[in-house]
This record gives structure tokens, C-alpha cells and sequence, in this order.
């Protein structure tokens, strides 16, 4: 029988979501990775690579390298494991995933394991906020005052007034990701909100507030891919990567033909889609990249779960666990939790858990296809992944 | 992030608005850029500098409360997308002005400004912000 060179998720690892004051950048990632490897089966010196998405390190740690620490810390230095950090910003995760797949696909590898690390909490006060604008433009948006919370406020206050959208609908995405984080164990936040809380908030760039953006978290996640003629060999069960796409567009927000549609996003979700040979509506549920509360809504227009401005009609009512097109199983960006570096291959310990029927009390019923949307800065960079199908 | 070559070689973009024009297909860039878009390679070297006139209108804007160190005491501030009328969009703040008075649409043209300090003893640096235009 032929095999056609497809790439599995064998197993996945997280460490808690969170404020880990107590845990180390290298403590995090090497939990994760043991639990990848456990849930695998496999041993970690049969690893071919390993790629490590990593977004901001070298100035929140003092830490370059995260590669090499990840494999030495796993203890494999002396099995010539070849590791390497990718750099995607925020989506550093979902980047480093298709390196991998990437690698195994061209059929250099067959084992690969992807971890996503970030330790956002090292630093007190206002300091990180400098820090993690450092997505963003630094010398033409962060030098004038741009913020990540700044720059999704100028989308939200354009998008509420060209479409005549109140601030409820941008916090339904928070109180729904919230919900859903509370029925899973390693997510930042298990406390349930209502709309009404999340839209009274403290204001953090109005008109976000508090409860639109989500929190600094620590946080590592890792899966373990394989080829298909590894899977057949060894006999093990997994969950397809079934097509991805990777988009970009202009750096600065203000270069953007919209304020409120990331053209990264459309592309790389067509390409994954088509890739995949599959329709929006075959997707059982997705994971989207809300950072901030607007980028939830402009995911949900610009893949086509709702037209554009319209995304309203979808959010208080459809986006549940039972919901027409459940988003944000895991408790997203905002509930999860959002350590950068990190997020992006949690999307597919989500996606893995999900599609095996692992996922526990947040388990969606019968689920066939995930779509997991990253995004890097304000939508520079756009990384879709569709996963499973037989 | 206070850097003195990285600040120092963008003073004349920031001080005066200095943007680019391609000399290929006419599209003025700001902030400045070496390669036109559109034209690519038929804009090599075909780049020149264009002053903005500085006004222009409000695309969107926000109330930052949330500031990072070197905007602590400036805080809560007005930080806008504002298209000039030259025909880019840039970002930046607009001052001397209550958020009450300012909407999407809202009139603006440009003012040399401090933007921010390395520190009590460190680099000033300048830059453009947005007044309301009267």
C-alpha cells in the first residue's frame, strides 16, 4: 500500500496556564515536553528535532537559545538531537508547528516533537507592556504610545462604529472563553464571568477594558508529530494535520487596507481549508487567536463563520460547547490563558484532546475537523491549521 | 529602548515628516520606505524624500490607560490612526484635547512634540503628535 506522506499528532503535554511564580522558562517546558512524551509512547531520544516556539525570552528572561535549553534540560545533549527556536511573535506556536510539519513532510524526518514556551510573569509593573510591544511596529506605532491593547482598541472602536456594534458582543467572546476554561484543569483563569461584568471592566484602551484582553500568562504546551509510516510501523493512533496556511500582510496597523479585517487571516484560512479539502462547514469547532475580544469577532468575518459585521448574529448565541460552531473549546486566548510562545501549539493539544474524545467535561460531541487560527502582532502574520478527517 | 544612532537616523522623518514618493507610479509612503509595493524593483532607487503636509482626519482612536514606563505620566492619552491628507496613515498621539472632543472624522494636523524620556538624566526624544484642527 502506497502511503501518502501525511503528518499525525501522537501525543500532546501541557504545563499548567498561569502566574507560575515558582517555575522556571526551563521547568515549564520540560513538564510539557515529558507529558508529550508520555501521552506518545515514544521515547524522547528517538526524537528526530525538535522546534521550540518562543516569542519573547531574550527580553523578558535574559534567555536566547531556547532550543538548545530545551533539549539539554530534556536530557537528550548527548543524542545529537538537532533544536531549533522559531520566531513568529505570537504565533511563534503554530509556526514552529509547521516547521515541523514541514520537515516531516518533505520526508527528512519521521519523529518531531513541537514545544511553545513563554514566562510572561518575570516582570513587575509596566515594564512587560514595553515589552510585549515589541510585536508591534517599534519605531512607527510602540515609539508614539502603540500598545498590543492599543492598537486592537483602534480595530474595536472602528469596527463598533462602522457596523453599529455595542460592546456586549465583543465581550460575549470573553464570557464564552471563560465558560469553557472553566472545565479545563490547566487553564489561567476557572472562573466563570458574565457579560455584564466583562463589559464593565477597568479600562485598559477604551474601548477595551480589562475583561477584552487577555492576561499575561506562563505557560508551555508540546505535541509530538510523526509521519505516516511511522504511525503504521509502530501501530499508534492519532489525529491528522490535514492542511495549513500561512498568510502575510503589512506589518503597522496603519498600513492595512481595514482596520478590522486581518488579510493574513482570509488567505491563510482559504489556503487551509483548500488544502484540507474541506469546507467551512465541515469544521466541528475552532480555536481562534483572541488576544483581544475584536480579533475573536474579526476571526470569526474574515474565515467566514459570520459576513463581516454580522459576526453579532453568531456570538451570544452559537459559540458554545453545543453551539452551530463551538469556539474556543480550550477557554482561549483570553481564559486559557496567552503566554505567546506557547499558545499556538496549545491550540493543538486542544485540537488533539477534542478529535480523540479526551477533553473531559469541555468534550464537544462526535467533532471531525479543528480549526486552529494563530496570529502574529495585529495580523502581520496569519497561520491557519485544519486538523483531523480519517 | 533608548537606543541614540536607532533614534537619531529617523529624526528627519519624525522631526519635519519626511515620507517617501515612489518616482515610478506616484504613491507617497510614510512612514518612509525603500521599495514601493507596488512597483518593487522599478522603484529601486526611484524613492524620493516628500514632506507631509501633517493635516489629515481621525480613522479611529483610543483612550490608552494601560502605558508602558515611558508613557506613565502621560497617561490616560489619545492615540489615533490618522489619515493625511498627503494620502498615508500613520499612528500617533493627539494632544491638548479631551476625548470628548474628538470622534472618527474629527479634523487634526500635526505638532512637533516631545514624545517621551530614557529616564530623568537620558535621550529626549521628539517626534510628531496631533492637535485638533480649529
Amino acid at each position: 500500500m502506497r502511503l501518502s506522506n501525511d503528518v499525525f499528532i501522537l501525543g500532546t503535554g501541557e504545563s499548567k496556564y498561569g502566574e507560575l511564580w515558582d517555575r522556571s522558562l526551563r521547568e515549564i517546558s520540560v513538564e510539557a515536553g515529558l507529558n508529550a512524551i508520555e501521552s506518545s509512547g515514544i521515547r524522547t531520544k528517538d526524537l528526530d528535532a525538535i522546534y521550540m516556539g518562543n516569542s519573547l525570552a531574550g527580553m523578558i528572561s535574559g534567555q536566547e537559545n531556547i532550543g538548545a535549553l530545551m533539549s539539554d534540560y530534556a536530557g537528550i545533549a548527548d543524542e545529537d538531537v538537532p533544536t531549533l527556536r522559531i520566531e513568529a511573535s505570537t504565533a511563534s506556536g503554530a509556526a514552529a508547528v509547521h516547521q515541523a510539519f514541514l520537515s516531516i513532510k518533505s520526508g527528512e524526518y519521521d519523529l518531531v516533537m513541537v514545544g511553545g514556551v513563554e514566562k510572561m510573569t518575570e516582570l513587575y509593573g509596566t515594564e512587560m507592556i514595553d515589552i510585549s510591544s515589541s510585536i508591534l511596529d517599534r519605531e512607527w506605532e510602540a515609539f508614539f504610545g502603540g500598545t498590543p491593547a492599543a492598537m486592537a482598541a483602534l480595530s474595536a472602536r472602528k469596527y463598533m462604529k462602522d457596523f453599529g456594534v455595542g460592546k456586549d458582543v465583543l465581550a460575549a467572546i470573553s464570557v464564552n472563553d471563560h465558560k469553557n476554561a472553566s472545565m479545563n484543569p490547566i487553564a489561567h483563569f476557572s472562573n466563570i464571568i458574565s457579560l455584564d461584568q466583562a463589559m464593565n471592566s477597568t479600562p485598559v484602551a477604551e474601548p477595551l477594558n480589562l475583561m477584552d484582553c487577555a492576561p499575561q500568562s506562563d505557560g508551555a504546551s508540546c505535541i509530538i508529530l510523526a509521519s505516516e509510516s511511522y504511525m503504521k510501523k509502530e501501530g499508534k493512533e492519532g489525529v491528522k494535520i490535514a492542511g495549513n496556511g500561512i498568510s502575510q500582510e503589512y506589518f503597522a496597523l496603519h498600513s492595512r487596507d481595514s482596520l478590522y479585517s486581518m488579510k493574513s487571516t482570509v488567505s491563510a484560512s482559504r489556503k487551509a481549508l483548500d488544502r484540507a479539502g474541506i469546507s467551512l462547514d465541515d469544521v466541528s469547532f475552532a480555536e481562534v487567536h483572541d488576544s483581544f475580544s475584536i480579533y475573536g469577532i474579526m476571526a470569526l468575518e474574515d474565515m467566514g463563520f459570520a459576513p463581516r459585521g454580522k459576526a453579532r448574529d453568531i456570538v451570544l448565541s452559537e459559540i458554545g460547547l453545543n453551539g452551530r460552531i463551538p469556539i474556543n473549546p480550550s477557554g482561549g486566548l483570553k481564559a486559557k490563558g496567552f503566554p505567546y510562545g506557547a499558545t499556538g501549539v496549545g491550540q493543538f493539544v486542544e485540537a488533539y484532546l477534542q478529535l480523540m474524545g479526551k477533553a473531559g467535561k469541555r468534550q464537544i460531541a462526535d467533532p471531525e475537523y479543528a480549526l486552529l487560527h494563530s496570529v502574529a502582532g495585529t495580523g502581520s502574520t496569519s497561520i491557519v491549521h485544519i486538523v483531523g478527517g480519517e | 529602548m533608548g537606543e541614540l544612532s536607532r533614534m537619531w537616523r529617523e529624526t528627519d522623518h519624525r522631526y519635519r515628516m519626511v515620507g517617501e514618493k515612489c518616482g515610478n507610479c506616484g504613491k507617497v509612503y510614510f512612514p518612509p520606505r525603500d521599495i514601493c509595493p507596488t512597483c518593487h524593483r522599478d522603484s529601486i532607487g526611484k524613492m524620493n524624500n516628500v514632506e507631509m503636509s501633517g493635516n489629515g482626519v481621525v480613522v479611529s482612536f483610543t483612550i490608552v490607560h494601560d502605558a508602558p514606563p515611558a508613557f506613565s505620566r502621560q497617561r490616560p492619552y489619545i492615540l489615533a490612526i490618522i489619515k493625511l491628507d498627503d494620502g498615508p496613515t500613520l499612528t500617533g498621539q493627539i494632544v491638548d484635547t479631551t476625548p470628548s472632543e474628538i470622534d472618527i472624522g474629527t479634523r487634526v494636523r500635526s505638532v512637533f512634540r516631545k514624545i517621551s524620556e530614557d529616564g530623568h538624566s537620558g535621550v529626549i526624544h521628539y517626534g510628531y503628535k496631533f492637535v485638533k484642527d480649529q
